[in-house]
């Protein structure tokens, strides 16, 4: 009974490496050899951003329709990283001129629902607003919700496909099957290079499994020795004809941020 | 007063003296106009109008983002009501982080609450009533306040020095009481009237799902009484009042349920109450389309009688917000509250699109429906009006 042996030495190796992770949960009967690379390469990639404790950019996104008309937002973004939870982070934006002063303040969770403010400068408000909003769009953009939040390995399961080489570099090739039924997408692909981990190309599956958008990162410089970040983002909407691009600039790593800067209290003074 | 002066000035001075600090000036310019579907209970009254405004904001960041000063601005004017020309410095004030509290002094707007139809909560600004009658819109309050926040919530003390009367349209003016109001003949229920200084506390906190908020406000009313006077003009009357209030906002998914009490207590009189409550719920990417719609329901409820009446005594609002999603923020929000006791209607259309980068339209029209004789809307009952406004930002 060779097969079955084997089947249940993979749920104990799961089982250790779902204590290992806490909070993960995946069925072990479920649980194949693709499955577990898959969630090895994930699980890889994001222990290797781990530890970045806090951060802060300046992003330009410009919007491109059928017609190639563009238009334009910038935004100021602040991330301060949590133990054991999802990130805190907070967006200022600054273009068009009639959101400017708008504040958005996130507390991603792990599992669960996020926590999300929104500051409203014209009647100094803050009002406490639904994060389950997955699928529309971000401002406008070919970015959804689920695109720009803080990506956590709860958030999938996973699949190894292949391996895959492009512009010189080897990639593995993943399926992520969203867990929350509220998102957009069916499945993504996304190419993962072998030696440092990031995220090249990302495809987006509809929910009736057609190509939507593909996402590619370029331009990735590397902060503090460790953590690689993209600075320019493209991502394509297939059946719309539309894109957006995202540009990054000012990465600034260890501003020294801490809890009380990810407030309601300093939403409602953030400028 | 001139205590306060210094306090604002001090630190200004300091910050212009610094190098490489933050700050901004922003703003917009904007053009209105206004048509009113019938004609005026008044014939001094006009029918339609236009006005144009401005809107400044400055602030300053320095002392390693450990203080800020801000200053903003607003003016008014309109071709047919010269007591709708107007201007207030709705924000002059200083801010400074120490290590285990935050202080503010000066001039500020401070909005407490979570609900969308009715604001009860919300006491420390005087409304900008010649800007709009929905409330929204504030005058500067002078203060000086005190922020600490903890693990166990963030508590905020507050002394308000020097109150801010409420401006009544003139005779010329649309939307109003049936006669016009004599400001000067203002009256106070303090001896130290418009002197007296008002107090305010306020307790929230953020448990998951849950925001709370508790507050207390001790002072002039901001909403006067209007008395008859010999002259056969109104004349306001301010109360000294307590108010205890609640707030209460619990998220879950799509669904946003929101509640506000008030426990209001009039000098010399007996306590009253006030609540609304009610939900949101949001149905994202609509068909194939990515737009969504906000479905909103509220019920206000008052048992403030006589005098203190209010007009959402028993009503019901109904809403809906339907947002394109596109590059443009097209947006539609439209509200109707019905008064359950006698059938008066108020409804409320608001579009806004983004014509580019720096210029944006808006549009609003309210119609007071079915206004019955008992119900504060009968005032306005020929005053259904649409109003376009064009802002250029910068």
């Amino acid at each position: 009974m060779q097969p079955s042996r084997s089947k249940k030495q993979f749920a104990i190796r799961a089982l250790v490496s779902a204590l290992a992770l806490t909070s993960f949960s995946v069925s072990a009967s479920e649980l194949d050899l693709a499955a577990e690379k898959g969630l090895e390469i994930a699980t890889e990639a994001d222990r290797r951003d781990f530890g970045f404790g806090d951060l802060s950019n300046n992003l330009t996104m410009t919007l491109r329709n059928k017609y190639g008309e563009e238009s334009v937002r910038t935004m100021r973004t602040k991330t301060l990283e949590q133990e054991g939870d999802g990130d805190k982070s907070l967006v200022i934006f600054d273009n068009p001129r009639d959101v400017k002063g708008t504040a958005f303040l996130s507390f991603t969770h792990k599992v669960g629902s996020d926590d999300q403010w929104l500051y409203l400068p014209a009647l100094k408000r803050v009002k406490r607003i639904s994060s389950s909003n997955k699928s529309g769009p971000f401002m406008g953009s070919e970015f959804s919700y689920e695109d720009i939040a803080s990506q956590e390995v709860e958030k999938y399961t996973y699949q190894y496909l292949r391996n895959e080489t492009f512009d010189g570099r080897d990639h593995f090739v993943l399926e992520l099957d969203p867990v929350d039924p509220k998102s957009g997408y069916s499945i993504q692909h996304i190419w993962i290079d072998t030696t440092e981990y990031r995220a090249w190309k990302t495809d987006f599956y509809d929910r009736k499994g057609d190509l939507m958008k593909t996402l590619t990162a370029s331009d990735f410089n590397q902060y503090a020795d460790k953590y690689w970040r993209a600075h320019k983002m493209m991502m394509i909407n297939h059946q719309m004809g539309k894109s957006t691009e995202l540009l990054y600039n000012d990465w600034v790593f260890s501003n020294g941020f801490s809890d009380r800067d990810f407030t309601k209290n300093s939403l409602s003074r953030a400028k | 007063m001139i205590n306060r002066k210094i306090l604002v000035l001090l630190p200004l001075v300091a910050a212009l003296t610094q190098t490489a600090v933050a700050n901004e000036l922003t703003g917009y310019a904007g053009l209105e106009a206004r048509a009113f579907n019938a004609d005026p209970l008044d014939t001094a009254q006009s029918d339609a109008g236009i006005s144009a405004s401005l809107s400044l904001e400055y602030y300053r960041d320095f002392d390693d983002g450990n203080q800020r000063i801000v200053a903003s601005a607003f003016a008014r004017w309109d071709s047919e009501d010269s007591e709708r020309n107007h201007g207030d410095l709705g924000e002059l004030y200083w801010w400074k982080a120490y290590d285990s509290f935050e202080l503010y002094a000066g001039v500020r707007k401070v909005f407490w609450g979570v609900t969308e139809t009715l604001h009860l909560v919300d006491v420390i600004n005087q409304d900008d009533a010649l800007e709009n009658i929905d409330g929204e819109d504030k005058l500067g309050q002078p203060m000086i306040s005190l922020l600490m926040e903890r693990d166990w919530g963030t508590l905020e003390v507050y002394g308000l020095l020097g109150f801010r009367e409420r401006q009544f349209a003139g005779r010329e003016g649309r939307l109003r009481a049936p006669l016009p109001v004599d400001e000067d003949a203002v009256i106070y229920q303090s001896d130290r009237e418009e002197k007296h200084i008002d107090w305010a506390l306020r307790y929230s906190h953020v448990l998951g799902d849950w925001d709370l908020g508790l507050s207390h406000f001790s002072g002039t009313n901001r909403d006067p009484l209007l008395q008859l006077t010999k002259d056969g003009l109104f004349t306001p009357y301010y109360a000294q009042i307590d108010q205890t209030g609640v707030d209460i906002q619990t998220t879950r998914g799509d669904w946003l349920w929101k509640f506000e009490a008030i426990s209001f207590k009039p000098r010399g009189e007996d306590r009253q109450t006030a609540a609304v409550g009610g939900f949101e719920y949001t149905l994202y990417v609509i068909g194939e389309s990515v737009a969504d719609l906000g479905l909103l329901v509220e019920y206000q409820f008052d048992d403030r009688r006589g005098p203190w009446s209010t007009a959402s005594q028993n009503d019901i609002a109904v809403g809906a917000r339907y947002a394109l999603n596109n590059t443009q923020d097209t947006e539609f929000l439209l509200a109707v509250s019905t008064d359950l006791d006698n059938g008066s209607r108020f409804s409320n259309l608001e579009v806004t699109h983004r014509l580019n980068d720096r210029w944006l339209l808006e549009a609003e029209a309210r119609f007071f429906g079915n206004a019955d004789e008992k119900d504060p809307t009968y005032n306005l009952r020929n005053d259904d009006y649409l109003e376009l406004e064009l802002r250029r930002y910068f």
